[in-house]
């Protein structure tokens, strides 16, 4: 059955090939519809061909400080993209042998990626809110000066903002590790071990270049879901909005195409880093 | 068991958990039982949150309440999407594993699956609005073939779309879990099944589906999770007309009644986790991981 090629086979592929279209149709349909001319509106027909909405774009479009909040969102990814490697990693070796909490750590884990997002916005909101409280409550007390002058909140974007979106990549870069270290050769760590090399040498120049690669993927994760990340960050990002944030609120505001000018750089940097991921992938492989 | 080096290698990992995981939802569990004023929370212990939630839920004899109605929308939104990502998530992991022979293709395959998922879903959603408007390239082209004589106004900002838009977004979480599934299958099996007399649909039911159960159940803990909390999707797609839970919770916080989300939050972390606990029920999860 499985080597003959009858109907079940074409219509696979012909499925197949409908999925792709239509994961991908409407985000190719928005980039050209980003190049529209500056007559063009936010549907076909197309009315010229221009950079016009990038300029638009450029320029800040009278909207929003959208540069500042791009400048925001790739830093926010980048630090993700660093924690969530060294934390996963770690953690990952961690799991290799049995230590104190490790199945409620997994348990917490994966229901952090099932737990509705809003739910846990809401309660990191809920837990700075509380601390700031307990802030103002002890600056009174003991009359500390700069929290009665000058403290505002806590609730920011490297801290809570960075912790909520840490819950959202960190389950995926544990579940990577699991993954890696289920086809992990041990007898090569064991080597170095019996040669005299410590720990940290064997992990170093024996473990590090062989899981190298995977990490690659972590990376990936880490910095890709950080930089579209919405619904956990929505409620915690105090004053200031990354790009997602403002976003969701031009989703109601601008009717122009400059929203797909915007749509098509952020999808932009996203198969950047998705590209930049697979070549180093596969470099490192080649090794 | 001892504190040894590796809870220490683990416990960045841990302390970021608790702080940014348990703490907040004992926190929202804690704060559903508070008192609020317009502009701040006060330390209490009454049910108040709750019984507004469900005022007037228990008269059956007039209509039923905002709440009860809300979940029910969430739930046929859940039931939807489940079935759509479900049926069209097998058939394509079914796709790249029974018939794509190559490594190397299926890997770029199912990358291929992926890479959205790593661009924003925000943007994701605002692609169908060219697609599905008023003057949108599906009404245009069902005009200009004459199956419809006006453009019709239910494709975009309608239980239509947000279904849709689920469907592009969360296809892949259950692609991935039942490909992981579907993989580990012995293709010697289904040969002796098709060697038996078997036809094609009879191992299909009797051999493929049974064996990637598990996958199935875990793809679909994914969407029914992701949508029972979602407020985006639902926000943007719906044109912010629709209701859902993730919504309410979301508005409350927005007027700072914040007790009062809680209480919300907490209900339907409850029910949640029901779900999840029922659908385990059918697999043994830890065997699959």
């Amino acid at each position: 059955m499985l080597n003959k090629k009858g109907k079940s086979y074409y219509f696979c592929w012909g499925f197949f090939l409908a999925f792709v279209i239509f994961l991908y149709g409407p985000t190719f349909t928005i980039v050209v519809l980003s190049f529209q001319g500056p007559e063009g509106g936010l549907t076909f027909p197309m009315n010229g061909f221009s950079f016009h909405w990038f300029h638009k774009l450029w320029e800040g479009g009278g909207y929003v400080d959208i540069g500042s909040a791009f400048r925001r969102s790739i830093l926010l990814g980048l630090i993700l993209m660093v924690l969530t490697v060294l934390l996963s990693v770690s953690a990952g070796m961690a799991f290799r042998k049995k230590f104190f909490g490790a199945n409620f750590l997994f348990l917490i884990t994966v229901s952090s990626l099932i737990v509705p997002s809003i739910i846990l916005s809401l309660g990191i909101a809920l837990e700075f809110r509380l601390l700031d409280e307990t802030l103002k409550f002890l600056g009174d007390k003991y009359s500390i000066q700069w929290i009665i002058n000058d403290f505002q909140t806590t609730l920011n974007m490297y801290s809570s903002g960075l912790g909520a979106q840490l819950t959202w990549t960190l389950p995926f870069g544990l579940l990577i590790m699991f993954a890696i270290f289920n086809r992990f050769d041990k007898s090569f760590e064991e080597a170095s071990m019996d040669l005299g090399a410590s720990s940290w040498q064997t992990f170093k120049f024996v473990v590090l270049p062989i899981i190298a690669p995977s990490v690659i993927g972590i990376a990936l994760f880490g910095f890709t879901l950080s930089y579209d990340e919405l619904a956990r960050s929505s409620q915690v990002m105090g004053a200031t909005n990354t790009l997602p944030l403002e976003l969701k609120g031009l989703t109601t505001t601008v009717t122009t195409p400059v929203i797909y000018a915007l749509g098509t750089l952020t999808t932009g940097i996203s198969f950047l880093a998705i590209f930049i991921a697979i070549i180093l992938f596969m470099i490192m492989r080649k090794k | 068991m001892k504190i040894n080096k590796h809870f220490l290698l683990a416990l960045p990992f841990y302390l970021i958990f608790i702080f940014f995981f348990i703490i907040p939802l004992i926190l929202t569990i804690i704060v559903s039982f508070w008192d609020y004023t317009e502009y701040s929370i006060i330390p209490d212990f009454i049910f108040d949150n709750y019984k507004y939630i469900f005022n007037k839920c228990f008269k059956f004899s007039t209509d039923l309440c905002v709440t009860f109605k809300t979940y029910l929308s969430t739930f046929y939104f859940c039931f939807m999407a489940w079935f759509f990502t479900l049926i069209i998530g097998f058939t394509v992991a079914y796709f790249l594993v029974f018939h794509v022979r190559s490594v190397g293709m299926q890997i770029v395959l199912f990358l291929i699956c992926t890479i959205p998922f790593w661009t924003s879903n925000v943007i994701r959603m605002i692609s169908w609005i060219p697609l599905l408007g008023r003057n949108g390239l599906f009404n245009s082209f069902l005009i200009s073939t004459g199956v419809i004589d006006e453009p019709q106004e239910w494709f975009l900002y309608s239980h239509f779309s947000v279904i849709l838009a689920f469907v592009h977004l969360y296809t892949l979480f259950m692609i991935v879990p039942i490909f992981n599934s579907l993989i580990r299958i012995d293709k010697s099996l289904i040969e002796a099944a098709y060697d038996s007399g078997a036809n094609g649909f009879q191992i299909l039911t009797n051999i493929i589906i049974p064996l990637c159960k598990p996958g199935i159940i875990i793809g679909s803990i994914f969407v029914i999770t992701v949508v029972m909390g979602d407020f985006l999707t639902i926000g943007i797609m719906g044109g912010q007309q629709i209701a859902s839970i993730g919504k309410i919770i979301q508005v409350e916080m927005s007027y700072l009644q914040l007790p009062s989300a809680a209480a919300n939050a907490v209900i339907l972390l409850i029910i949640t986790l029901l779900l999840i606990w029922t659908m385990t029920k059918f697999i043994d999860i830890r065997k699959e991981l």
